[in-house]
């Protein structure tokens, strides 16, 4: 009978630590499915004009994708680029990836997920 | 003339300025001076690959990359492309089943005339590739035509090109509207984005060449038809013009056209007129 009073004390911690834990590993977990878009040959394929970490045999078309987060601070930025890079710069090789269907809305989300943690 | 000026504006409008096509969709209504244009086409490629000599161009990704052109320069002792020379030398000396050879469809029986084509048929009002001829040929004479993209049609304009090797090109546009017609079609298919992933022509080999899509080197679009056909290790075997313009609009999704389609047809013109004076190298290999 001991063990009774213990255990919703331990189930709150279990929960608290659970919640602590929730945000950054739901962020880590959309990072990597970004990270598997942007390298899937079928979807972002980035690696065709981009260098960037972790990915093998990138292209050299744009510049390299790192720093970021220091670069565009805000996120909708990123989106912006990777909607329609053509409205910044028309003459862009890069592809309208969210104005032609490439990519989903929240396929593009979670690639930007990726390049804020790059 | 809306859509024209439409398509002009929203294609590759720096590397048209930089090729200074001055307002062209202005000019496309008086005579187009197609000399002066092929001269800046010419000399933007001279002006951005200072290093480059010019007859360089004509090897596609090698003149771009020192340490491609080495190991390429080596595998040229014993080129992949060598067993589709013999054969096209073979099935150009072969008589048809009516006793004529290919030889009596051409000019010069056929031999070191690649710099010739495509060229404008005035009769026709249509430009006329060497594939197209080699089937025309072929057809007059009885005999099934071939396959556009790969085996005896590279074969056959392999061994063409091998006996035409370091002839200049020299594409003439007669004075005939048609024929200024189909060099402007073939230049706005040029520059004009398309598919999926809204690239042009230009957007790869005019914008970018020497650049890496991935591993591959991409290469310029001045002298780009001189080494066709060309063996590829990726397609383990030897492409025509026709498969490698097929290739190039599938890999950015978009929709390939019917081999010898009149835009092919006239985007091979505007090409290869555009690197008159630079010798045929043909064929190719490619990594
Ligand atoms: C065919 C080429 C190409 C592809 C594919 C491509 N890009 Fe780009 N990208 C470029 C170029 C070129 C630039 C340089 C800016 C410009 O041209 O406007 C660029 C710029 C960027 C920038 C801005 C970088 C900076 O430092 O300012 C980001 C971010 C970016 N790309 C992300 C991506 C992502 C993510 C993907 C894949 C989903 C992708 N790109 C696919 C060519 C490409
Ligand atoms: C997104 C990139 C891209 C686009 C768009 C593109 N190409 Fe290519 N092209 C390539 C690549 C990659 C190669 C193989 C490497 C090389 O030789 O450049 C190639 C090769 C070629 C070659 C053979 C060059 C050689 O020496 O082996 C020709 C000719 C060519 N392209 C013509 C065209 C034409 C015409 C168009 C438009 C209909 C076009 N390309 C559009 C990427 C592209």
């Amino acid at each position: 009978m001991t063990a009774f009073p213990r255990k919703p004390a331990l189930v709150f911690i279990l929960a608290a630590l659970a919640a602590m834990a929730a945000a950054p590993a739901r962020a880590q977990s959309a990072a990597a499915e970004g990270q598997k878009l942007a390298f899937d040959r079928g979807k972002g394929n980035c690696l065709t004009c981009h260098v960037i970490k972790g990915g093998d045999l990138p292209g050299t078309i744009g510049p390299e994708l790192k720093d970021i987060k220091a670069k565009y601070p805000d996120r909708n930025e990123l989106v912006a680029i990777l909607f329609d890079e053509t409205r910044r710069n028309p003459q862009t090789m890069m592809p309208p990836f969210g104005r032609n269907r490439i990519l989903t809305e929240q396929e593009i989300n979670a690639i930007v997920d990726f390049l804020q943690s790059l | 003339m809306e859509a024209r000026s439409a398509i002009w504006l929203g294609s590759a409008l720096a590397a048209l300025a930089a090729l200074a096509f001055t307002a062209p969709h202005v000019i496309a209504a008086d005579k187009i001076d197609t000399a002066t244009e092929a001269k800046a086409f010419q000399n933007f490629f001279f002006q951005k690959f200072p290093n480059v000599k010019h007859e360089d161009f004509v090897n596609g990704p090698y003149s771009m990359n020192e340490d491609m052109k080495r190991q390429w320069q080596e595998k040229e002792e014993f080129p992949p492309y060598e067993f589709a020379l013999d054969a096209g030398k073979e099935m150009f000396a072969t008589p048809f089943k009516n006793g004529k050879t290919y030889a009596d469809c051409f000019p010069n029986g056929g031999i070191g005339i690649r710099q010739n084509y495509p060229y404008f048929d005035e009769k026709e009002g249509k430009v006329v590739t060497l594939e197209l001829a080699l089937n025309r040929c072929r057809e007059a004479n009885g005999e099934a035509p071939y396959s556009y993209v790969k085996d005896e049609m590279a074969s056959l304009t392999a061994y063409m090109a091998f006996t035409s090797r370091g002839k200049l090109m020299d594409i003439k546009i007669p004075d005939d509207p048609r024929a200024l017609e189909a060099y402007e079609n073939g230049k706005r298919y040029f520059y004009t984005r398309r598919g999926q992933m809204n690239f042009s022509c230009a957007s790869c080999h005019v914008q970018s060449p020497g650049e890496r899509i991935r591993a591959e080197v991409l290469a310029p679009a001045l002298g780009i038809m001189n080494a066709l056909p060309i063996y590829r290790s990726e397609w383990s075997g030897m492409g025509t013009t026709t498969r490698r313009l097929m290739t190039c609009n599938s890999q950015t999704r978009a929709v390939p056209l019917e081999p010898q389609s009149d835009e092919y047809r006239d985007v091979e013109y505007f090409l290869s007129y555009v690197a008159n004076g630079l010798p045929i190298s043909g064929p190719g290999a490619r990594p």
